[in-house]
């Protein structure tokens, strides 16, 4: 870009932000690049900085060290940095910052990025650069960062002046929490941040960006007609995804089923947003979704989707979906509606507004001439299917004489003895399915887990920047020895931070999921699956680390060593509990490939 | 089915970069794509053209339009348009088929701007069917380079693409 265009950009950024009341403008404060960032970050209400510093980020760390309002928190690797800005996102609804310098530093995060962007967190990434002068010269630690990461990222910035620092900032947090969130980088050349050149600081209220309107309504005829659906559909049902947690529309949700006795389920990412606990949870639907979630959702005369996006692990073989339903979709992005299901009432919307004026509408036509819908023969149907084949009726894992510990099993203990209340992130593989199916999720924002991309790695530092937000509340990584050993070095992070996470492996010495699909369709051979001879001891790591490891092998053991987990003693320790599990369950249902939501392996008798 | 779309967007670093990515990581693929500034030097108007079909159109768009720089996409392919591109062809013109080649450029109206005693070099304006159409005129192995521009497209009557 040429000097001109420079100028013009930054000249038509200030045209387009709307600055401070005029007297603090009076006297604007002198400050460097690297000191304006941190300003601006923490104007925008930055408490926590993920990251890892190097050279073309030092000015930045000195700008850092130099101010005492944020904190920064220091990972063992860059993908840390990104989980751990991503798990406190999830958790608290805020956006995740994440700092790194340029080249390694880079792209260590950008499995975090993409995590972060498959499932719509909001996360500002903050990379060094080389200087300017640099730039395209294969410079030392120098990777084109707005490339690398553009297909991972709803936006990013190179910035090419100083001034324009605050206000892309300002424009970063803007994009990232709004619309459909996810993941903005700003890439800063070092002599951005030179200590030596100041500016005139000032951070803008508000942007404004021409081209990007993220506030939607949803159309009132579109609405209207999902209404009219609703209320006349015999079989319908609530399928609500990751959009209604990260859009806080719990609350609705709840209201909108309650009132009209409507049953729910969620997918992975929307856990929580309607309480397990409830009559009316179905449980999570999908490719190991509860049996009673996917035949409701094949029978049923009207698919009201919120906030969920029709992933294929969701509805198996698209022209199979659900015959005999029409589709009411509700999301803030277009670009989900239709895009694998047609929708019959597309509704674009934010989350939170549109279920609101659904239920106003269906409050004002029930208090009309039209009765309360009674899907009496549709809840006998259901709960039929609930009691035939719903996860409770699984007999095993009642048997307390089991000679080996079933995963499941680890999952209800764990349950038992934080009740219901922890925050439970997870890594990605069979105990994240076995967590998501009996870890029963009251509240919307606990249940903190890879579901897009489906990150191994991603379940303890997660788990930390969960920790670091709420420090007094419980917070359990469910994890396999296979995910935890990605990032394991994060535990010398939780030494340094006094991060007293509970890390609850359910050790089957495989790449379970791996394992079970080669047992399932690839004749049981276990292609570089299986390690169980050079595994190391979790319990030696944990106390290598400084923390306190356990392990239960008998399931006679496991209630006491939960209980003991969770004690008094241990409330400000990490602990690793390594249980040892049996390697060869599967996790199920699964859903037969190539069939319809209905067509699924129960238990591992049935053949395909 | 062939498709034009009008896209305008910020005329900033990178814009067009997230739009050629955006159709390489959604596997759509571009047959032609032309871009400068409007008259307005803080937009770029880009013409693209693809083949695909409604659904595949749709969700191009749809993608298009959540890029945080575009303003506005259209399908031009939606109503009457216009289109015109510019062609650059050298060709072998030896002997008897030199006048040949003369005459076609004269039925489409091209221009002959560079002549050497054994090769013409022709250009060409005008839509991809005239192209196609002019370049079947010519045999084969006589052509030696040819050059072609994106498209540019806009549509007819009143109907405008602006901010």
């Amino acid at each position: 870009m040429s000097k001109d265009s420079a100028e013009l950009m930054a000249q038509k950024a200030n045209q387009e932000v709307q600055n401070e009341s005029p007297v603090k403008a009076l006297v604007p404060e002198r400050l460097s690049g690297g000191d304006m960032l941190l300003r601006a970050l923490d104007d925008e209400g930055v408490e926590f900085l993920f990251g890892y510093p190097g050279g073309q980020a030092l000015h930045i760390y000195d700008a850092i060290f130099r101010q005492q309002r944020i904190e920064h928190i220091l990972v063992r690797h860059e993908q840390a940095a990104t989980h751990m800005a991503d798990g406190y996102a999830r958790a608290t609804g805020r956006t995740g910052v994440v700092i790194v310098t340029s080249g390694p530093g880079v792209t260590n995060t950008i499995t975090g990025i993409a995590t972060a962007y498959m499932d719509s967190i909001p996360m500002v990434i903050i990379s060094g650069q080389v200087p300017n002068n640099q730039i395209g010269t294969d410079a030392f630690q120098e990777t084109d960062m707005v490339g690398v990461s553009r297909p991972i990222v709803k936006h990013s910035f190179l910035i090419k002046s100083a001034a324009e620092i605050p206000v892309a900032v300002k424009k970063a947090f803007y994009i990232a929490t709004t619309g459909r969130p996810g993941p903005v980088v700003i890439d800063i050349p070092k002599d951005m941040t030179d200590p030596n050149i100041l500016f005139d600081y000032a951070y803008p209220k508000s942007v404004k960006l021409r081209a990007y309107n993220p506030s939607l309504k949803g159309h009132p005829r579109q609405i209207k007609k999902a209404v009219e659906l609703l209320l006349q559909s015999k079989r319908p049902v609530l399928y609500a995804g990751g959009g209604v947690v990260q859009g806080n529309a719990s609350d609705l949700l709840i209201q909108l089923a309650k009132r009209l006795n409507l049953p729910v389920t969620n997918t992975l990412m929307g856990l929580g947003s309607f309480p397990a606990t409830d009559q009316q949870f179905l449980g999570m639907l999908g490719m190991h979704g509860t049996y009673e979630a996917n035949m409701t959702m094949h029978h049923c005369d009207l698919v009201f989707a919120v906030g969920a996006r029709f992933d294929d692990r969701v509805t198996n073989a698209v022209d199979k979906f659900c015959p005999d339903a029409q589709i009411v979709h509700i999301d803030i992005d277009p670009t989900s509606i239709s895009k694998i299901i047609r929708a019959d009432v597309p509704i674009v919307g934010l989350v939170d507004i549109v279920l609101k004026s659904i239920v106003q509408q269906v409050e004002k036509a029930l208090s009309g001439a039209l009765e309360l819908p009674d899907y009496k023969e549709w809840w006998a149907q259901i709960n039929s299917w609930r009691n035939a084949h719903g996860l409770d009726t699984d007999a095993r894992l009642a048997n307390l004489k089991n000679p080996k510990i079933l995963p499941q099993q680890v999952i209800l203990s764990l349950y038992r003895a934080t009740q219901g209340k922890a925050f439970v992130s997870s890594d990605v593989g069979q105990h994240q399915m076995f967590a998501a199916q009996y870890y029963k999720f009251d509240e919307p924002r606990k249940w903190i887990n890879s579901g897009g991309l489906g990150t191994m790695g991603f379940g303890l530092p997660a788990a930390m920047g969960v920790k670091i937000a709420f420090p007094n509340e419980t917070v359990v990584c469910v994890t396999g020895e296979g995910s935890f050993m990605m990032n394991m070095q994060e535990l010398s992070t939780c030494m340094q931070y006094g991060l007293a996470v509970k890390v609850i492996c359910l050790n089957n010495q495989a790449l379970g999921m791996v394992k079970q699909w080669q047992d399932m369709q690839y004749g049981g051979r276990h292609s570089a699956s299986t390690y169980a001879d050079s595994l190391p001891d979790l319990v030696k790591v944990a106390e290598t680390f400084g923390h306190v490891g356990m392990r239960v092998e008998a399931l006679a053991e496991l209630d006491a060593a939960m209980d003991e987990l969770f004690s008094e003693k241990n409330v400000n320790k990490l602990v690793i509990l390594d249980v040892k599990v049996d390697p060869e369950e599967h996790v199920y249902p699964m859903a037969i490939k190539g069939g319809s939501m209905q067509d699924m392996i129960l238990t591992r008798g049935e053949s395909i | 089915m062939r498709r034009m779309i009008a896209v305008l967007l910020e005329n900033e670093a990178g814009a067009l970069s997230r739009i050629v990515g955006l159709f390489a990581q959604r596997n759509y693929n571009i047959e032609t794509l032309s871009v400068a500034p409007t008259e307005d030097v803080n937009l770029s108007r880009l013409t693209i053209t693809l083949r695909g079909d409604d659904a595949k159109l749709e969700q191009i768009i749809k993608h298009l339009n959540r890029l945080i720089e575009v303003l506005k996409v259209a399908d031009l392919t939606d109503g009457e348009h216009v289109e015109r591109g510019i062609m650059l062809i050298k060709v072998r013109a030896e002997g008897a088929s030199r006048a040949e080649v003369k005459r076609s450029v004269e039925i489409f109206k091209g221009r002959i701007i560079d002549v050497t005693p054994r090769m013409y070099t022709i250009e060409l304006v005008g839509s991809a069917d005239k192209f196609s159409a002019f370049m079947a005129t010519l045999e084969k192995r006589s052509i030696v380079e040819v050059v072609r521009s994106g498209l540019a497209g806009i549509s007819r009557g009143e109907k405008a693409l602006i901010v």
